[in-house]
């Protein structure tokens, strides 16, 4: 099987990627100016004990996780 | 410290390497082509692929840097590896399957495909060794630092002993050895960091009754070191530090807390009081006096921003920007390291590159989840070495056993040639495909091409033993940090802009990539970083002469990138399109 020339490679990922990448774009924006802007609330500990810091930063690496996950079935029949 | 040689520790090490080398032997030993060298003939399988990402990027940075940060100044080491994660999702979703398509040995086909220009061959390859020297220092760096407890030879006896493996991985077989290296290292990495974690969750934390009090290391200027005042022997050395003063309320009375759950362990940490380390370093006509002072901390304030990037607490707004700065090169830097964007011309597809992507999100997503375990778990083991920041994960593992102890620093030595390993492959591949056969019009057969390419991996690999040597002691996350501003800077601009902007120019291009690489470097040379710990300054003196408001350059040069891009494509023609 032959490979799509580049530019339709481009787009065509463009427009599920770029969704999904502003997506996660919106989330480490997010925490980035929650801990630039208001520090003091990433203290607060709503998970079982652990505090916002550490629960949406793992949140962070687990929603790369999922993003991907759904970005490889939808796209997995092209 | 002093660490005792282990003989065990030294027959897993070399075993170790020796599969290594003679994995890459036996791999080498056929007759090799340009395609065979530079990109495994594009015929790795994605899943092999994708654990080759996290073995090639999964670095002393991340290992050994990481855990250390989050030992000696809690949560702000573990923003690192967000940082590093989420930059795998612009490689995911904006770059892999373009780059799998348009490239065939190196960044710089990738960029240049539409183009067929020299400048862009040139500027690119420039830009590639620019980055791959930036990110080699802080692996060789990591290396020197873990020979001396795990062999007892000095640091330089380290970076050398990297320096000429990773050599021999890559002039034996290329590509192809040097993904199964990484695949070994980086599927040995996660597994064995899952193992530690285990064992830190199981152990539980553990109240100390020791008086902590501060200790003084003196390294005169013939070289002799002392404690305290006394010559330093095995007898007498600084005593290990990191430890648990109080145990949360609802352990009241009890030593330990036994078994925990990961979410019971983080916050069983976050409400127990720990003693960290504060060094402070003061030089007299007698020596280098670097005093390291206990001090009663908080769980919970060890566990928010700002115990390393003092820009959050400071109120500053050139230390904030600094630390946004960062994080922004960060998230751009990974989907621009040459020696990552290689990766995706050993796949045979653009589906294989995605596919490959998401098992290298998992496997290095899953990595930096432990990152924290392994961090904290080494803050509170009571084994941290107060004077080594970067051997905070391997005497984490001394603590539970000297087996462990040596089974972790081999990998951690593996995870160095891992990355070394990819980063002289993408070296070499600049030089000897990009300058000397594209740019300088040599032609050459197929077998000179692997010859040439091979003596560029040789040269690369003394350069990278020198700088290891010469940046002796820094952290080795932030060196990477560097490596990252450079890339996203330089790289970055133009690779989007030639996917997502048709008005693209090759002009447009040479410029951007330009731009990017030498501002970031003239930013990083007149930072305020580079003359404290590169110059030698005071932070005083360091702060007064810096000539840029802050240290990291990213948040300037990654869009002065795009904007040069824009506005030298906007003068010039656009190149008619080929074929």
């Amino acid at each position: 099987m032959t490979e799509p020339p580049p530019e339709r490679t481009a787009a065509a990922a463009s427009r599920l990627g770029l969704f999904l990448f502003w997506v996660y774009v919106a989330l480490y924006g997010g925490f980035m100016a929650l801990v630039l802007v208001r520090p003091d609330l990433l203290s607060w500990r709503p998970f079982g004990g652990v505090n916002l810091a550490i629960a949406s930063g793992i949140g962070l690496i687990l929603a790369a996780f999922v993003l991907a996950v759904v970005y490889m079935f939808v796209r997995a029949d092209r | 410290m002093l660490h005792q040689t282990s003989l065990t520790a030294v027959a897993i090490f070399a075993a170790f390497v020796l599969g290594v080398l003679g994995l890459s032997f036996y791999l080498g030993r056929k007759g090799q082509t340009a395609s065979g060298y530079y990109a495994a003939h594009g015929q790795i399988h994605w899943f092999v692929n994708g654990i080759a990402f996290a073995g090639d990027y999964l670095s002393a940075a991340s290992f050994l840097g990481i855990c250390g940060m989050i030992a000696f100044s809690g949560y702000d080491g573990f923003l690192y590896s967000i940082g590093f994660l989420a930059g795998w999702v612009v490689a995911l979703f904006v770059i892999a399957e373009p780059i799998k398509a348009l490239g065939t040995f190196t960044f710089a086909d990738a960029l240049d495909r539409r183009f067929n220009s020299r400048g862009i061959k040139l500027a690119v390859a420039i830009s590639t060794l620019v980055v791959s020297v930036f990110y080699l220092i802080p692996q060789m760096v990591g290396a020197g630092a873990l020979i001396t407890p795990l062999l007892g030879l000095p640091h330089a006896a380290g970076v050398i002993l990297v320096g000429v493996a990773v050599t021999l991985i890559v002039v034996t077989a290329g590509m192809v050895s040097t993904t199964w290296v990484q695949f070994i290292k980086g599927s040995l990495l996660v597994f064995f960091c899952g193992v530690l974690t285990v064992l830190i969750l199981q152990r539980g934390l553990v109240e100390s009754a020791d008086e902590p009090a501060p200790q003084v290391k003196t390294v005169r200027p013939d070289g002799t070191v002392l404690v305290d005042g006394l010559p330093q022997s095995a007898t007498h050395d600084l005593r290990p530090v990191g430890t648990i003063r109080r145990l949360p309320a609802r352990f009241a009375g009890a030593a330990a807390t036994g078994p925990l759950r990961p979410l019971a362990y983080l916050a069983a940490v976050e409400d127990s009081t720990i003693v960290t380390w504060t060094a402070k370093k003061h030089i007299d006509e007698s020596g280098t006096h670097t005093t390291f002072t206990p001090v009663e901390r908080s769980g919970a304030e060890l566990l928010k921003p700002g115990g390393k990037f003092k820009g959050l607490t400071s109120g500053r707004l050139a230390d904030r920007l600094d630390f946004a700065s960062l994080m922004l090169a960060l998230f751009c830097g990974t989907a621009s390291l040459p020696h990552i964007l290689i990766r995706y011309y050993t796949v045979k597809d653009a589906a294989a590159a995605r596919k490959s992507t998401v098992v290298g999100i998992a496997a290095i997503g899953v990595f930096y989840v432990l990152t924290l375990f392994l961090g904290l778990g080494a803050m509170t083991s009571g084994a941290l070495d107060p004077a080594e920041e970067n051997m905070a994960a391997p005497l984490l593992a001394k603590s539970f056993s000297t087996t462990l102890f040596a089974v972790i620093s081999a990998i951690a030595f593996t995870t160095v040639l891992g990355t070394v390993s990819g980063l002289i492959m993408a070296g070499s591949g600049a030089v000897a495909h990009d300058l000397v056969e594209n740019v300088c019009g040599v032609r050459m057969t197929d077998h000179e091409k692997v010859r040439v390419g091979k003596i560029a991996a040789l040269g690369l690999g003394v350069v990278a033993m020198a700088l290891g040597i010469v940046f002796r002691g820094f952290n080795v996350s932030f060196l990477v940090g560097w490596a990252f501003n450079i890339a996203a800077s330089a790289n970055l601009p133009a690779l989007v802009m030639l996917l997502f902007w048709p008005r693209t120019t090759r002009q447009g291009i040479v410029a951007a990539v330009t731009a990017g690489m030498v501002g970031s470097l003239a930013w990083i040379l007149l930072s305020a970083d580079t003359f404290e710990k590169v110059y030698g300054y005071t932070r005083e003196a360091a702060a007064a002469s810096a000539l840029v408001p802050f240290s990291q350059p990213g948040l300037v040069t990654i869009p002065l990138g795009f904007l040069v891009l824009i506005i030298v494509s906007l003068l010039t023609r656009p190149a008619a399109p080929r074929g």
